[in-house]
C-alpha cells in the first residue's frame, strides 16, 4: 500500500523509453520513501514484459492484458488505472508526457480529484509547511517545471490529496537499469470489475503509424548550427560533427530561416527547448529567443569568432575562433582519443 | 445531425511565444505587464473547427466559454467577429487561483447549464502547456474525449469521424456525440475577421462592460440588442460545490516560484589552436560527456 506506481507505455509491443527512464526515476523515489516500485502495463500479449520491468528496479507489475487495451484508448485505460489505484492507493503515479500519458492522465486526476503536474523536468521528496494552516507535511513529492515560456520555474507539491501524479517527457529522466534486479512480481489488474460497455464507444477506424521523423527533443547531444555557418555547404560540418558524436542537429531561427537546415531542427522560442548533456553552439550569436531553448542544457560548449558573442555568457567553454576551422579539429581529436 | 449546440472552451493568455527585449527586467526576469494578452493559438484552431461544423451541421450554432477577468470578454468578440453567435464569460473572484482541475470544475458546471452537443477546445494554453483542461472537463462530465483532433473527417447522425495527429502518426476514430475534442495546432488555421461581423458586433458587451460606462454609446446598443451581450456569469449562476472552485478546489499548489535569470556566468575560454581542442575532447570523453 501507499507505493510508487509508473505507468508502462508500448510502443509497438516494446516499452517506451520514457517508462523505462520513470521506473529509473522511480526506484530512486521509492527507495528513498521506503516503498515498493509498481509497474502497470495496459495491453494485449504482455507476457515476458515483467522481467525488463524488473531490471529497471519494479518490484510488482500490475498487467491488465486483453484485446481492448490495444490500441490505447482513453476510457478503458483510465477507468482500469483508476480502479486499480482506488484498490491499491499509491502514494506517487508517473506517467510519460506522451500523447498517450497527457491524454489519460488529466482524466484519471479528475476522476479520482487528484492534482497533476505536467512536464516536470525534476521530482525531488521533501517536506512542506502550509504557510497558511501552518500544517507540516513530510516526504511530498516536489514536482518541478518551467512556466510561462520556460522564464520562470516552479515547485508544485499536493500536500492533501493522493495519489500524486506527474508527467515528464521522453529524455529529461536518465535511464539506467538497477544496481540489482527487482522482483518483478506479476499481479493481474482486475478490469472486468472496473471497465464497462461505456468505455468502449469510442472505435478506431484507422491508424497510421509512421516511423520516428526528426525529433531532437530527446537526443543528448545536440550540435546546433547558426548563420554563422555562413553558408548550407559550411553547415554540412554540424551534421559531420554531429554524426561523429551521435548526436542530434539543431539550428538557430537565422539558420533556418537561412535554408541551412529544416524547421523541426529550431531551438528556440519558436522551435523546441531542449535539454541535453551537452549542446554544442556553431556559429550562434545566442539571442535570449535561442537561449530559452536551450539554457537547461548541462553543459553548453559555444565556437564563435566573436568574443562578445552573448552565447559565451551562458556557455562552459567559449572557443573563440574560425567553426570551419575548429569543428573538423574537433571530430579529428574525437576519433583519435575514444575507444 | 441537426441543431447541433457547439461550445469553444478558450483562455486569454499572456503571449510567451514572443518575448521580447522589452519583455525582459534588467534583472533577467520577464516584466508580465509587457506581454499582450492574446487568444490562445490552438483555441483558436479549436474556434476554426467548431465554425466548419456549423458550416457542415444545418442548424448549429458556436458559442465561446472562456473563464478570466472581464478583459478576456475581448476573447469572445474576437470570436464573434470571426464567425462566433455569442459567448460566455465565467469571471469571479471565487475562481481565483484555481489549478487546471478547479478550473475544469468551474468549465464543467458551466457546461452543464449550456448543455452542447459538441464541446471543442485547444489541445493546450501556451501559458502553461499543460493540456489538462479539455480531459478533465470530459471526465467531470462524463463524456468521451478525442484529443489532438486534426480534422473532421465525417459528420454522421449520432457521431464524428475525427482524424487525429499523433505524435509519430495519425489516427482516424469514430466518437459519439455529446464529446469533448481537443484541437491541435496542426488543425486548420482560424479564418480572419470578417469586417461586416466586426461592425455588427464591435459593441458585443458583458455586464459589467455595460454596467463600468452605461451612458456610452456603446453601452446603449449593447444594452437595446439581445444579440449583442455577451452572456456573463458569477459562481453563484453554475450551482457549483464552493469546495471545488478556487485556491480551495485546487489539489496542486505552487510552493516556489523562481524566475530564470540568465545571468553571465563564467565561461572556460579556449582558442582555436589544436592543442586547446585536443585538450578539450579528452576532457569530454574522460567525463562521460561524450561516449
Amino acid at each position: 500500500m501507499n507505493n510508487l506506481f509508473v505507468y508502462i507505455e508500448l510502443e509497438g509491443g516494446k516499452i517506451a523509453d520514457v517508462s523505462l527512464e520513470l521506473l529509473t526515476k522511480g526506484r530512486e523515489l521509492a527507495d528513498t520513501l521506503k516503498v515498493k516500485l509498481e509497474a502497470v502495463v495496459m495491453g494485449d500479449g504482455l507476457a515476458g514484459l515483467e522481467k525488463e520491468l524488473a531490471r529497471y528496479g519494479a518490484d510488482t507489475v500490475w498487467i491488465a492484458d486483453d484485446a481492448i487495451f490495444s490500441p490505447f484508448r482513453t476510457l478503458p485505460h483510465t477507468a482500469a488505472l483508476c480502479g486499480l489505484i482506488e484498490q491499491e492507493k499509491p502514494q506517487i503515479v508517473l506517467f510519460g508526457a506522451t500523447p498517450v500519458g497527457r491524454d489519460f492522465a488529466p482524466r484519471v486526476s479528475s476522476a479520482l480529484h487528484s492534482g497533476l503536474t505536467a512536464d516536470c523536468t525534476q521530482l525531488v521528496i521533501g517536506d512542506h509547511n502550509d504557510v497558511k494552516s501552518g500544517k507540516g507535511y513530510t516526504d511530498l513529492l516536489y514536482q518541478i517545471r518551467p512556466a510561462f515560456g520556460g522564464n520562470i520555474i516552479a515547485t508544485i507539491v499536493n500536500p492533501d490529496h493522493r495519489p500524486q501524479m506527474a508527467t515528464v517527457r521522453e529524455g529529461v529522466m536518465r535511464k539506467q537499469e538497477a544496481a540489482v534486479p527487482a522482483a518483478g512480481e506479476v499481479k493481474v489488474i482486475d478490469w472486468r470489475s472496473y471497465v464497462k460497455d461505456s468505455d468502449l464507444v469510442v472505435k478506431i477506424v484507422d491508424r497510421q503509424i509512421e516511423e520516428r521523423k526528426i525529433d531532437i527533443k530527446g537526443a543528448s547531444i545536440i550540435v546546433a548550427g547558426g548563420y554563422g555557418m555562413g553558408s548550407k555547404e559550411n553547415f554540412k560540418l554540424v551534421y559531420e560533427l554531429a554524426e561523429v558524436l551521435g548526436g542530434e542537429v539543431g539550428a538557430s531561427r537565422a539558420a533556418v530561416d537561412a535554408g541551412f537546415t529544416e524547421h523541426a531542427r529550431q531551438v528556440g522560442q519558436t522551435g523546441v527547448t531542449v535539454r541535453p548533456k551537452l549542446y554544442i553552439a556553431c556559429g550562434i550569436s545566442g539571442q535570449i529567443q535561442h537561449t530559452a531553448g536551450m539554457d537547461q542544457s548541462s553543459m553548453v560548449i559555444s565556437i564563435n569568432s566573436d568574443p562578445d558573442a552573448p552565447i559565451n555568457k551562458i556557455a562552459d567553454y567559449a572557443i573563440t575562433g574560425d567553426v570551419n576551422d575548429i569543428i573538423p579539429k574537433m571530430i579529428k581529436y574525437y576519433k583519435q582519443n575514444s575507444k | 445531425m441537426k441543431n447541433a449546440k457547439i461550445v469553444v472552451l478558450a483562455k486569454q493568455v499572456p503571449d510567451t511565444r514572443n518575448v521580447g527585449k522589452d519583455a525582459m527586467t534588467p534583472e533577467g526576469t520577464v516584466n508580465r505587464a509587457a506581454l499582450p494578452a492574446i487568444f490562445n493559438p490552438e483555441d483558436l484552431n479549436a474556434l476554426e473547427m467548431a465554425l466548419s461544423l456549423k458550416d457542415r451541421i444545418e442548424g448549429a450554432t458556436v458559442h465561446v466559454l472562456t473563464m478570466g477577468p472581464l478583459r478576456a470578454a475581448d476573447i469572445i468578440r474576437d470570436a464573434m467577429f470571426r464567425g462566433a453567435d455569442g459567448g460566455y464569460l465565467l469571471s469571479g473572484r471565487e475562481f481565483a487561483g484555481s489549478d487546471t482541475l478547479a478550473t475544469s470544475y468551474a468549465l464543467s458546471c458551466a457546461l452543464r447549464k449550456i448543455g452542447p452537443d459538441i464541446i471543442v477546445a485547444g489541445r493546450q494554453a501556451i501559458d502553461g502547456d499543460t493540456a489538462q483542461v479539455g480531459p478533465q472537463v470530459a471526465e467531470k462530465l462524463g463524456l468521451p474525449q478525442v484529443t489532438y483532433a486534426e480534422r473532421i473527417v465525417e459528420i454522421k447522425e449520432a457521431s464524428l469521424v475525427i482524424k487525429r495527429r499523433l505524435e509519430h502518426g495519425t489516427e482516424v476514430v469514430e466518437c459519439p456525440v455529446p464529446a469533448v475534442v481537443t484541437v491541435n495546432a496542426s488543425a486548420e488555421a482560424c479564418r480572419p475577421r470578417n469586417a461586416k461581423r466586426v461592425m455588427a458586433f464591435k459593441c458585443a458587451m458583458a455586464k459589467s462592460e455595460i454596467a463600468a460606462a452605461p451612458e456610452s454609446e456603446a453601452a446603449l446598443r449593447a444594452a437595446s440588442k439581445p444579440a449583442l451581450q455577451i452572456v456573463e456569469w458569477a459562481a453563484a449562476d453554475v450551482d457549483p460545490d464552493p469546495q471545488q472552485l478556487g485556491l480551495t478546489g485546487s489539489p496542486t499548489k505552487v510552493k516556489k516560484i523562481e524566475n530564470v535569470v540568465f545571468q553571465a556566468k563564467e565561461a572556460k575560454r579556449l582558442t582555436a589552436s589544436d592543442c586547446d581542442i585536443k585538450e578539450l575532447m579528452v576532457e569530454l570523453i574522460a567525463s562521460h560527456t561524450l561516449g
